[in-house]
């Protein structure tokens, strides 16, 4: 067979049935391969489109997410989606054409060092030379990207090495010798039993889950081992949906800068933190003098770097959170557990929560509030939608508001935080899960980013639903510059837009618009109902801003409210 | 606090690039780097001197164990390793000084592998210190060029790197 043909036996191999991308010079003999290949493929209208389908395919199922782009400018525009998919640790593979092995270093016609650009932003990368390592190079890509802490893999592939005759020996192809890549997957058991210990003793004990927890698959573990101990749980952004939302008295929602109060007056307050699959982020822990001051804190994380980093640890677990997490709960149950002995702390959490809701206000006239809008979506798909965010307020919103029982069901760009990146991979998400609704929660800024993907939705009827918070603005952007630049709206107002229903329409999509609070959930039903691709236009309360707000470089127990201003 | 790190890395292409681009990027400089194929031609070894005061090292070293071509560090100790730097000295010398110039050379064990009317070449290997040293004694004279491979090092005794 030729290079190329070999390239899609070993993602066949690796089991992908779909990968994202756009051709070019350098990718034809490739393309040419999948013509009649049993792998989809599905065309974007840009290749930041395919990255980011990719990753949000990948989030939803769990399984590595591939794009292919040509060389030069192709694989430049991929750039943006694998730095947001090694910040968010998601398993992809990026292939990337390149120009003949001959022309390498010659500043040839579409030659771009892809290779060199993203060193900084894969788990690792290939530049292949040799055809007959296209097998070996693209299974190690897989197991790697997979593996210990998911991550994006890119492969750069010169063209002449697809049209070269290539043996793929299944045997030889699948085995994975790397003397310097063994992940750590079981946790130490002495770590462990300290870690057991010292929850067993905590009185204050808080348990803060992440992506990681999602990633590795240990969101039923989570589940019981936080039931098991009696111990509130809150999430990172990337950790909505590892421990269920609609647990009132255990789930806290959201921590850090946009979280709730009675998270940050939890983790503020604690005497112990069990800290599964996070890393701590800046926007987490505000100004880390003052997180979690009191606490003791246990950090389990399969990456080892990331333990100690930002926040000093006492008890270090490096392995995997589903592993250590089961672990960990064999470990509690030989300890005596009562209910009563943080009796005082969960009464005294219940009542953050009764103190501090979060609520929001209700304009009288007519006008719709923005978390009114994510509330009813919340309330009509009974949290069961699959919902992807852009970046910014709606972000915020969407993560506030949804209520998120499942793992996989929110998938958001946290680490990078790219605008953009939302629809197309609720594109991604929505092939990955053909049955559940999806959804896309965007602002009228960040769908700008990449609506040309309408015709990617259109073109393989992917009924992804995106809802516009169109508030006219770049909206997190006006927050700051209204609360801390003196209302100096530089650059933020884009009032100036096309009329987004039009746009559906062009397309051959649906177009809706509520421009009242009354409307808002009768065109969310009609919208949600039909099989079609829909954007929904709402147009909402344009000045409405976050709340509650960390300052950044602020204590998170020092939130601003609406009612502060 | 200076570090000599010797790090065993698959000898694969663009692992320099990985490993330099790393330090870079998380705030460290590299004092020098010293970079050759080992005993198995299929692994280099790099001996990287690095300064570790700001930040601790261990981010450091953690964030090199991610690279996948990494296979094994080691923060060396100056008590229980040996290193050596060579160093080529252009130094200039007349008539009058250059028997001079070749006594400080002997005393260091340093070679004069090339000379002209006006100048000397010497080869100095050895410690830090040492070719500190004679760099002090030479400065004198007038150097014109120098050039240092960077250290290299490796465990005393049987134990290995
Ligand atoms: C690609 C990219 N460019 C710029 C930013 C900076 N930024 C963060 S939020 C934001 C505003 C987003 O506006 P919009 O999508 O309308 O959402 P809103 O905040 O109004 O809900 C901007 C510009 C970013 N996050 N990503």
């Amino acid at each position: 067979m030729n290079g190329a043909t070999a390239i899609l036996e070993s993602l066949r191999r690796e089991g992908v049935e779909v990968v994202f991308g756009y051709p070019g010079g350098s990718v034809i003999p490739l393309y040419d391969a999948l013509y009649d290949f049993e792998i989809d493929h599905i065309l974007t209208r840009h290749e930041q489109g395919a990255v980011h389908a990719a990753d949000g395919y990948a989030r939803a199922s769990g399984k590595v997410g591939v794009c292919i782009a040509t060389s030069g400018p192709g694989a430049t525009n991929l750039t943006t989606g694998i730095a947001n998919a090694y910040l968010d640790s998601v398993p992809l593979v990026a292939i990337t054409g390149q120009v003949r092995t001959n022309l390498i270093g010659t500043d040839a016609f579409q030659e771009a060092d892809i290779h060199g650009i993203t060193l900084p932003i894969v788990k690792h990368s290939y530049l292949v030379k040799n055809a007959a390592d296209l097998p070996s190079v693209l299974h190690e890509a897989f197991y790697i990207a997979r593996t210990g802490r998911p991550g994006p893999v890119v492969v750069d592939i010169p063209v002449d090495l697809t049209i070269a005759d290539v043996e793929y020996d299944p045997d030889g192809a699948q085995k994975i010798d790397l003397p310097g890549y063994r992940p750590t997957v079981k946790g130490h058991p002495k770590q462990i039993k300290a870690a057991a210990q010292a929850i067993a003793e905590a009185e204050r004990p808080v348990i803060f889950a992440g992506g990681g927890v999602i990633s590795a698959g240990g969101s039923e573990q989570l589940r019981e081992l936080a039931l098991h101990a009696h111990i509130p749980v809150t999430t990172s952004l990337t950790g909505i949906g590892s421990f269920p939302e609609d647990n009132e008295e255990l789930s806290l929602g959201m921590l850090g800068m946009h979280g709730t109060r009675y998270a940050n007056y939890a983790v503020t307050n604690c005497d112990l933190i069990l800290g599964v699959g996070v890393r701590f982020d800046d926007r987490v822990t505000g100004r880390i003098a003052a997180f979690a001051p009191g606490a003791k804190v246990v950090h389990i994380d399969v990456d080892p770097a990331e333990i100690s980093k930002n926040v000093a640890v006492d008890v270090p677990i490096v392995g995997d959170a589903k592993s250590v997490l089961a672990d960990l709960l064999v470990q509690l149950k030989k300890h005596e557990l009562s209910p009563e002995r943080h009796l005082p702390w969960m009464r005294q959490v219940a009542d953050w929560k009764k103190s501090h809701p979060m609520t929001f206000r209700r304009e009288e006239d007519g006008e719709i509030m923005p978390e009114f809008v994510v509330k009813t979506i919340s309330d009509i798909t009974k949290g069961e939608a699959i919902i992807c965010t852009e970046v910014g307020q709606n972000q915020m919103w969407a993560a506030q508001y949804s209520r998120v029982t499942r793992p996989r069901h929110f998938i958001s760009s946290g680490g990078l935080g790219t605008m953009g990146f939302g629809f197309p991979a609720s594109i991604g998400a929505k092939i990955a899960r053909p049955d559940a609704l999806v959804i896309d929660i965007a602002g009228d800024g960040s769908f700008q980013m990449n609506i040309q993907e309408l015709g990617t939705a259109m073109n393989y009827r992917i009924p992804v639903k995106v809802c516009i918070l169109n508030n006219q603005y770049l909206g997190m952007v006006r927050q700051w510059q209204d609360l801390f630049w003196n209302k100096r709206y530089s650059a933020t107002c884009i009032a100036c837009q096309p009329d987004f229903v039009k746009v559906a329409e062009a397309y051959g999509a649906q177009g809706f618009r509520a421009t009242r609070a009354d409307e808002v959930e009768e065109v969310l039903r009609v919208a949600f109902a039909s099989d079609e691709p829909a954007v929904i236009d709402i147009r909402v309360k344009r000045e409405a801003n976050v709340w509650p707000m960390v300052p950044a470089g602020g204590a998170i127990d020092q939130m601003l409210g609406e009612e502060d201003r | 606090m200076k570090h000599t790190l010797s790090v065993l890395v698959e000898n694969k292409p663009g692992v320099l690039n990985r490993i330099s681009g790393l330090f870079a990027r998380r705030g460290f400089n590299i004092d020098s780097l010293a970079v050759g194929e080992t005993e198995d031609p299929k692994y280099s070894r790099m001996t990287i001197m690095v300064d570790g005061q700001d930040q601790p090292l261990e981010q450091v070293t953690k964030q090199l164990h991610k690279l996948i071509n990494v296979i094994k560090i080691t923060d060396l100790d100056p008590a229980t390793s040996v290193d050596r730097e060579l160093v080529l000295v252009k130094v200039k010398a007349t008539a009058e000084n250059r028997s001079e110039i070749m006594q400080i050379a002997e005393i260091f064990r340093a070679k004069i592998i090339d000379v002209s009317k006006t100048m000397l070449v010497i080869e100095v290997t050895g410690t830090r210190e040492k070719v500190g040293a004679i760099m002090k004694l030479l400065r004198p004279f007038g150097i014109v060029e120098l050039v240092r491979t960077g250290r290299v090092a490796m465990s005393r005794g049987t134990e290995l790197t």
